[in-house]
């Protein structure tokens, strides 16, 4: 009997990107809110900005671009039905994800060390304008940060689907959802970063 | 599957990541001397420059049918309106 299972990738592409429509406004909202703030406190932002650290803002940029480019590589691996490859760019990808959290953590752990985090004695202290710099660091790295373990997440079980061969060069639109999950991580950050390492 | 599939090449994809790495470079070195106000325009244009080809190389968007493509365009413009219309208030207050 053949009997094949309804599917409908077209629709499933689809209802992937209109999801990353809303996290693009999601995060618009935080770009925005920083904006605002950045016009009415440039000095303080300024001060916040100079005690983040560039050159591991920068480590942390080029690590989430090569994390992207084997998500890239795992679509292109697995529409040409090399499966073990395909599994070995998504390790690739999660290693590189693996390397970006523990940057994260030293950068965070560093800053709380030094009494930075929200409701901190020490950001009692300093100008209001300094601290919603931090305030909106911490938010809006944290939720990248979240999103940055939802993907590794989503893309192990989609290498354990490949190599119980579930998804394979005949249906891979799970790792293609995946990769273009982990694409939108890898956007956010290209904005993050020279906004909050870069330009203040 | 049932549309036909594009391949992106893995050299291909290696070269889009070169000019990425190299923009990140560029936008890291540009921000280190002192521009003034154009800090914030050089980096930010370099950033919607990684920003177009990560969204049309690496997610496959310049394969895409004009549905998805017509879909992208109305939420760019949807956050552009969300932030000029936000400037407008903040600007002339």
């Amino acid at each position: 009997m053949t009997h094949h299972p309804h599917k409908d990738y077209a629709g499933a592409k689809l209802g992937m990107w209109l999801f990353l429509f809303t996290e693009l406004l999601l995060f618009g909202g935080l770009f925005l809110l920083y904006a605002v703030y950045l016009k009415r406190y440039p000095v303080e932002f300024a001060e916040g900005g100079k005690q983040l650290n560039w050159a591991l803002g920068t480590a942390n940029t080029v690590i989430l671009l090569t994390s992207s480019l084997f998500a890239a590589m795992a679509v292109t691996a697995v529409q040409r039905d090399e499966l073990r490859r395909t599994m070995g760019f998504i390790g690739g990808t999660i290693l590189c994800a693996g390397g970006f959290m523990a940057i994260k953590y030293f950068e965070w752990s560093a800053k709380i060390g030094h009494g930075i985090y929200p409701g901190s004695e020490h950001l009692k202290t300093v100008p209001p304008g300094e601290s919603v710099f931090f305030s909106l660091y911490y938010m809006t790295t944290g939720i990248h940060g979240l999103h940055v373990l939802i993907g590794v997440t989503l893309l192990a079980w989609v290498a354990a689907k490949v190599k119980s061969g579930s998804v394979h060069a005949g249906d891979y639109v799970l790792l293609e959802n995946g990769a273009l999950y982990w694409h939108l991580v890898d956007l956010i950050w290209i904005f993050i970063f020279p906004l909050y390492y870069l330009i203040l | 599957m049932s549309e036909q599939q594009h391949i992106i090449s893995y050299r291909k994809l290696t070269v889009i990541w070169l000019v990425l790495v190299a923009l990140t470079a560029l936008t890291v070195g540009i921000t280190r001397v002192d521009l003034g106000g154009y800090k914030i325009l050089s980096a930010l244009t370099i950033a919607c420059l990684k920003a177009g080809l990560v969204i049309a190389i690496f997610m496959h968007m310049s394969n895409e049918g004009r549905l998805l493509r017509w879909l992208l365009f109305v939420a760019l413009v949807t956050l552009a309106i969300f932030i000029g219309l936000t400037f407008f208030d903040v600007l002339y207050r």
